[in-house]
Parts: C-alpha cells; sequence; structure tokens
C-alpha cells in the first residue's frame, strides 16, 4: 500500500501538525519506504506471541495520600505563552467549527 | 596559569588532586569555561553555556572542602549536561524551536543528584531534536562536529555531550539512550557511553521521547569515570514509577578490577557482515582477542530476531513518540504562533507544532499516528510489540550461556555531515546494534577499541543482563587497560589536536 499525499495530510490532522501541501508531497514517499522496510514485523510477529508494552515487568506504584511539596502557582505559569489573573490563557476552545 | 594538562586527564584523577587540595574545583571550572569559549564556536557542543553559576557553584564546592566537609567522589569535577535535562537555572531546549527558551520550574532528579554530589554543571549540550536522529543535526540549533574531523558527525542524538567529552570541554557529560543516544556517540568520538538497565536511572525530569525505551546513563573519557558518574546517577527514585528499588551494584570497583577470566563471552552472529565497515570488523574483532587471551571463554551465538530489532523499534518508537509529543500544544509553556484572536485553540496548536518542529520530528509523528490508528495498529504496533517479546527472548536464551553479549557499536565510523539526511532508513541503521537492548531493557556499553584507517573511532558494545550492569564495567576496565597498554596512552591522545584547543597531555 502507497502512502499518498493525501494520506499524509489526514494523518498529520489527527497528529494536531499544520503541514504545507509541499510538506505532505515530499514526506508521502519518504515515509512509505519507512513503512515498506518496517512492515516485515508482520511477517515475524505470527502465531501465539505475547505483547511486550515495557522492558521490565512493572507493577503499580503507590504513594501515601499527603500533601507533598509543589510546584508554586507562579512557578507553574513560569513558561506559559501567555497567563491572566494568575491563570493560562488560551485561545478560545469551542469555535464555529466545533 | 593554570595547568592545561588537567583538561586531558580523567575526572578520577582530577578528584584526587582535588581532595589533596592541589588544584581546587574554581581552577579547573575555569579551565574548562575557557576551552569551551575556545573551541564551542567550532564544535557547537554547548547550546547554553552557565559560566557564572558554574563558577559559584565551583567556589561553593571548594569552601566547603576547605570546611573540612566529607563531600562525594567527584565532588567539584565540571560537567555538561545534554538538553534534554530540566534544569530549574538553565534553558531546557531539547534542540528545538518548540522549546526555545524555556527555563522548567523543576531540576530533574539526575541533576539534583549530580548537584548533591557537588558536580559543577558548565551548561547543557547539543542533541538531535527531542533526541530524534543519530548525527545531532536535526538540532534546530545548528549541528554539532567531531573533534576527531570537523567534517565528521559526533553521533547522535547526544552528539554535543560526546563532542564535549571528546573535546576536552569537559571531562564528564550526562545523556539519554533511547535507541542508542549514548553509545553510538561514545563509539564514533572514541569515549565510552553506557546505557544502564532501564528503570536504573530516574527518568524524572527528562523530558519523555519514547517512555518504554529512554534511559539517562554517563558519558565519560574513562570506564572508572563513567562507573563513578553511574553510581552518582543510580538508584531508586519515587518520582520514576519504573524505578528499580534495588540495590545499585558495585560498579567503580568493577571498572578497577581488570579481570575477566573465565567470563562467558558472546560474540552475536547477527550483529557483523554486510554492511558493517572493514576497520569496524577488524578493531572489533582484535578486541575479542584480547578478551580470550586473558582467558574469557568466547562463543558465537545466535539471536536470529535481532534482524528485526530495527522495524519493531521504528514502530513502537514513533508512536511512543506521537503519544508523548502531544504535550506540545501551544498552552502551558513553550512555543505558541498563531494566536491572533481568529484561531481557536486547535488551529493554534496545529500552527505551532507544523512552525516548531523539524522535519525529522515531522516524520516520526506522522509514522507514529499511522502505526496506532485504527486499522494498522494489530499490523504495526501490535506485531512489533511481538517481536519485542521475540528480542527479549533472545537476549534470554544467549544470557542461559553467556554472562555477556558483544558487537560492534555501531556498523561504521563517524559519517559525514549531510551523508544520511535525505536517507532516513540509512541513519536509522547506524542504531541497528544498539537498539536490541533498549527493547528488551538490559544494560549496554560501548567502550573505544581503536581507530580505522582515516584515523577515525571505533567502539566495541557489551551488552549484560538486567540489573548486571558491574559486569559493562569489567569488561570496560579490562579492555581499556589492555588496549592503552598496546597503544602506549589513551586513544584520545591520537587525535590531532584542534587549532584553537588548549588541552595538552601530560
Amino acid at each position: 500500500m502507497a502512502l499518498t499525499a493525501d494520506d499524509v495530510a489526514r494523518l498529520a490532522g489527527l497528529a494536531r501538525l499544520h503541514l504545507t501541501d509541499e510538506e505532505c508531497a515530499e514526506l508521502a514517499p519518504e515515509l512509505d519506504i519507512i513503512l515498506n522496510s518496517v512492515e516485515q514485523v508482520s511477517r515475524v510477529a505470527q502465531g501465539d506471541i505475547p505483547m511486550m508494552t515495557h522492558a521490565l515487568p512493572l507493577t503499580n506504584v503507590m504513594r501515601d495520600d499527603v500533601v507533598m511539596p509543589s510546584l508554586t502557582p507562579e512557578q507553574a505559569l513560569s513558561g506559559a505563552p501567555a497567563t491572566e489573573d494568575g491563570r493560562f490563557r488560551v485561545p478560545q476552545i469551542l469555535g464555529d467549527d466545533s | 596559569m593554570t595547568d592545561t594538562t588537567l583538561l586531558t586527564r580523567p575526572a578520577h584523577e582530577l578528584a584526587e588532586l582535588l581532595r589533596s587540595g592541589e588544584v581546587t574545583s574554581e581552577e579547573l571550572t575555569s579551565l574548562h569555561l575557557e576551552q569551551i569559549e575556545a573551541l564551542n564556536p567550532t564544535l557547537n557542543a554547548f547550546l547554553v553555556v552557565d559560566a557564572d553559576g558554574a563558577m559559584a557553584a565551583a567556589r561553593a564546592i571548594d569552601a566547603r572542602r576547605a570546611a573540612g566537609e566529607e563531600l562525594g567522589p567527584l565532588a567539584g569535577i565540571p560537567i555538561a549536561v545534554k538538553d534534554n535535562f530540566c534544569t530549574r537555572d538553565l534553558p531546557t531546549t531539547c534542540g528545538s524551536r518548540m522549546l526555545e527558551g524555556w527555563v522548567p520550574p523543576y531540576d530533574a532528579t539526575v541533576i539534583t543528584r549530580l548537584r548533591e554530589a557537588g558536580l559543577v554543571i558548565l551548561g547543557k549540550t547539543n542533541m538531535d531534536e527531542f533526541a530524534m536522529g543519530s548525527s545531532t543535526e536535526t538540532s534546530a540549533f545548528g549541528p554539532t562536529r567531531n573533534p576527531w574531523d570537523t567534517d565528521r558527525i559526533p553521533g547522535g542524538s547526544g552528539g554535543g555531550s560526546s563532542a564535549a567529552v571528546a573535546g576536552f570541554l569537559a571531562p564528564l557529560a550526562v545523556g539519554s539512550d533511547t535507541g542508542g543516544s549514548i553509545r553510538q556517540p561514545g563509539s564514533v568520538t572514541g569515549t565510552v557511553g553506557v546505557k544502564p538497565t532501564y528503570g536504573g536511572v530516574s527518568r524524572y525530569g527528562v523530558v519523555a521521547m519514547a517512555s518504554s525505551l529512554d534511559q539517562p546513563g554517563p558519558v565519560a573519557r574513562t570506564v572508572l569515570d563513567a562507573a563513578l558518574l553511574h553510581e552518582v546517577m543510580a538508584g531508586h527514585d519515587a518520582h520514576d514509577s519504573t524505578s528499580i528499588d534495588l540495590p545499585v551494584p558495585a560498579l567503580a570497583d568493577a571498572a578497577r578490577a581488570r579481570d575477566v577470566k573465565g567470563l562467558r563471552v558472546g560474540v552475536v552472529k547477527e550483529l557483523g557482515g554486510e554492511g558493517y565497515d572493514e576497520a569496524v570488523e577488524a578493531r572489533f574483532l582484535e578486541a575479542v582477542e584480547l578478551l580470550k587471551g586473558a582467558g574469557a571463554e568466547v562463543v558465537e551465538v545466535s539471536c536470529p530476531n535481532f534482524t528485526y530489532a530495527l522495524s519493531a523499534y521504528y514502530l513502537i518508537h514513533p508512536a511512543e513518540v506521537s503519544s508523548n509529543l502531544a504535550r506540545f500544544d501551544a498552552m502551558r509553556y513553550g512555543l505558541r504562533l498563531g494566536d491572533d484572536g481568529t484561531n481557536g485553540a486547535e488551529a493554534v496548536t496545529s500552527i505551532t507544532r507544523g512552525e516548531g518542529f523539524g522535519k525529522e520530528v515531522k516524520r516520526r509523528l506522522i509514522i507514529g499516528t499511522h502505526a496506532l490508528s485504527s486499522g494498522y495498529h494489530d499490523q504495526y504496533y501490535g506485531s512489533a510489540q511481538k517481536v519485542r517479546t521475540l528480542v527479549a527472548r533472545d537476549f534470554d536464551a544467549a544470557f542461559e550461556v553467556c554472562d555477556i553479549l558483544v558487537s560492534p557499536t555501531t556498523p561504521t565510523v563517524a559519517f559525514r555531515l549531510g551523508e544520511r539526511m535525505d536517507d532516513p532508513m540509512a541513519m536509522y541503521k547506524a542504531d541497528l546494534c544498539t537498539i536490541p537492548s533498549n527493547l528488551a531493557g538490559n544494560a549496554s556499553a560501548s567502550f573505544p577499541v581503536g581507530l580505522s584507517d582515516e584515523g577515525l573511532p571505533i567502539g566495541l558494545q557489551v551488552m549484560a543482563p538486567p540489573l548486571a550492569d558491574d559486569r559493562l564495567y569489567r569488561v570496560g576496565g579490562f579492555l581499556e587497560g589492555a588496549l592503552e597498554d598496546s597503544w602506549g596512552g589513551p586513544l584520545l591522545q591520537r587525535m590531532n589536536p584542534l587549532p584553537e584547543t588548549k588541552a595538552v597531555f601530560a
């Protein structure tokens, strides 16, 4: 299956990543080569092989429900692109197209 | 004037000089800052240098030492830090426009431990953007150059740290290794790079790329230096849910042992042959002969699924990247573009990411989104996770008959800048030998074993079972001793000095 520029544009939309038409056209054949060469995993991974999600066995880690030192509001906001009244200021979330 | 042979001395020797009072941390720090000033315009190893902060930290350590305080073994030693470790007093950019100028509100656990151990942070080192690359060329702030040959790459993603250590801009550095980002730069710069067992060093405050693969580790010029730094960095951290809650093995002792008698060494059949430089294979085999000569039992082992590790990695890795990098949404920190009152939040996110990320990051975001999308999830991501199991089983079987495995670290010597930028698969193959240990989570390291005919460094990779990080240092320490005896000094002494360098060997 060949990846088209339209496919790249659709995936970019899902990834919230604005790409120009030129970028989509340039990326499509490059990504196609990568996907074709990694596709062999589906031929190897036949039968009843468990999936490995992590390098070592994981157990859930709990801690006591006590207040710990953490960031002040000023520290939390220190890297914000925009703030207002001690909060993150963000562009409007609900628009005409929502 | 301070003795400039100090620049080429190993960190553990500098530590002795500090302890005995023959030199101060202030002198050492100032000397390294001068070397950075002289060489960084050529190498671009550091993105930011904290001269004032470093000098203040050095004076503070000198004062504590003068007051008779008991200090750690590396107290007063300057160190370089890869720019994906959060530092509360220095920008942390990950080599990306997305985080240009961002100063984190907290320190990574590794940074906290470096500070507590009295190490002096010189600055932050260049890296491939968000650690995606094998050459440090995808950095938004220009490539780093290899001190052995400035037309060549210093490896990646941690090329800033490897170049800083190889070029004597810093005696030590920290890096992070997701598919080889500590070991491959070590190999191509003639330095030591260690990827600890996954969970051995805390990931808290290291900007996440692929969380199930990322592992911070030490970068150094000598095996003992790496071990001492590893001991400072390692150990359980309640802030990282994957942190191992077990004692750290005695790494420095292992580095000093210089004994491999009876050690069962497996040469991985699949990591060699076609695509490997002749010199890389020759230096590798010579080092294996040294091990054999010292009483190690060398056997060939087959790990057939390693052949598919690269493919599995380039599905699992982008999938985790596409999830982790979703945090860069232009809302709470970092770059924001297009917030002109007409664009909604989603459009602002999309515009910012389109402008803020470079090409390699975009490639991987699209691959990862594709690999996880409905209809393709089983074919790509699910299959890759199964291959990961097969790779881990190959390791398990090999470690039934061997104590350690060895291979070249990377198939070639340092390639030229620009050579692989338009050929992603060629770039990815630089990590062919290093990726299996990230997938399986075991400990792994690269040690310098010689030069090619054109005088470029070559590394040997040692792979040990999970939690057996000390075996890396046992092999590395032995090889370093045996090889330096045959060379008559460290490998880095054979580098043609850069015209501006202040570093000289005693």
